[in-house]
């Protein structure tokens, strides 16, 4: 009798979650790898505008970025409402931008040097003025290849 | 002495440990990557003698400092831009084959020769200027998708894609050339002039 009886009483066994620590630690090591972490903390309003003709940017390594857009308003006090340039997390004045780059460029390696692009990021309020200050500083860098990163949208919510 | 043994150290936490981990992970990290529209800038140098452009194949794109566009001294909105700029590449006055425009005499005489103008104030938003860029890249992009797909079967866009895929099966050569052979077709001339400071 005490055979039967002792199978009777046998409820499902919990199942085992000794594997489970494995398991999320193989998550954690996917986003680990595949996490990039916001370089720049923004100081600057920086509402990117609309197109619709856009190019990924393939490589993020090979990115170098310069926003530019007004101080966001804690900084506002500080550096006034006109549009500024962020390198960085620093504000930065024009000529800065040649430093910027040659040390980015420096940073390398020297077979990648060619492939490097500059994305400009920068707040549709901005004035085009500054825009084309950047970009003339630039070109006395030497780099010629940009980026104007945008949002993908309609670009006439641009002129609303 | 007996040798008593160690006892065992409980892991039942360290499931919630690693969750933390994930978890913060899992809020920080960001996938997208950027878009936006490339460009190449022309070096710093002063050329001696420019070349001469005929009047007729200058698309003058004008932006003011209300966003407003003047097109070939015209007053134009926007969503026309891409449509007048189409038809000033596309016009074929001579020595275009695949030109499929009217071959106004008062147009430009082919895409190789046909040059955009893009000038702007220093007071011109950034936003307005994306806006006309924009419109102007997706005038080359819609001739250069139509030669393409007469020509190869498959859009200048997928092509470009494939291009930059590495899982392409296919001769990346005959690829290359393909692209190269309508970037020639339809060159991307697009001029940038200073801004004028406004008195």
């Amino acid at each position: 009798m005490s055979k039967f009886k002792k199978k009777k009483g046998g409820e499902l066994p919990a199942i085992s979650t000794a594997s489970l620590p494995d398991i999320v630690f193989m998550l954690l090591f996917f986003f680990m790898v595949a996490t990039v972490m916001r370089e720049n903390t923004l100081m600057i309003k920086n509402e990117l505008p609309y197109a619709d003709q856009v190019e990924k940017l393939q490589k993020k390594d090979l990115v170098m970025y310069i926003y530019a857009g007004k101080p966001s308003e804690r900084y506002q006090k500080q550096f006034g409402k006109e549009a500024r340039i962020q390198l960085n997390d620093k504000f930065a004045d024009l000529k800065d931008i040649q430093q910027f780059i040659i040390e980015e460029r420096e940073s390398k390696r020297e077979e990648l040097k060619p492939f490097l692009t500059t994305a400009l990021k920068v707040d549709s309020e901005t004035n085009m003025g500054l825009v084309s200050d950047i970009k003339y500083e630039l070109r006395k860098a030497e780099a010629y290849r940009v980026n104007y990163t945008t949002r993908s949208g309609e670009a006439s919510q641009n002129l609303e | 002495m007996a040798r008593r043994n160690a006892p065992e150290v409980n892991a039942g936490s360290m499931a919630d440990i690693a969750f933390l981990l994930l978890i913060f992970f899992l809020v920080t990290t960001t996938i997208e990557t950027d878009s936006g529209i490339n460009s190449k800038l022309p070096p710093i140098e002063e050329i001696e003698n420019p070349p001469e452009f005929k009047q007729k194949n200058v698309f003058i794109v004008l932006m003011n400092q209300n966003q407003e566009l003047l097109v070939e001294d015209e007053i134009m909105e926007l969503k026309d831009l891409r449509q007048a700029a189409i038809d000033f590449i596309d016009n074929g006055g001579e020595g275009c084959n695949y030109c499929q425009g009217s071959g106004d005499p008062a147009s430009s005489d082919n895409p190789q020769k046909a040059v955009v103008s893009l000038q702007h104030d220093r007071e011109t938003e950034y936003g307005a200027y994306i806006a006309v860029q924009n419109e102007l890249v997706a005038a080359y992009n819609f001739l250069r998708n139509r030669e393409a797909k007469k020509l190869f079967g498959k859009s200048f866009t997928e092509m470009e894609n494939d291009f930059n895929n590495p899982d392409f099966r296919g001769s990346i050569s005959k690829l290359e050339e393909d692209i190269k052979t309508i970037r020639e077709m339809y060159p991307l001339n697009l001029s940038e002039a200073e801004p004028k400071e406004r008195e």
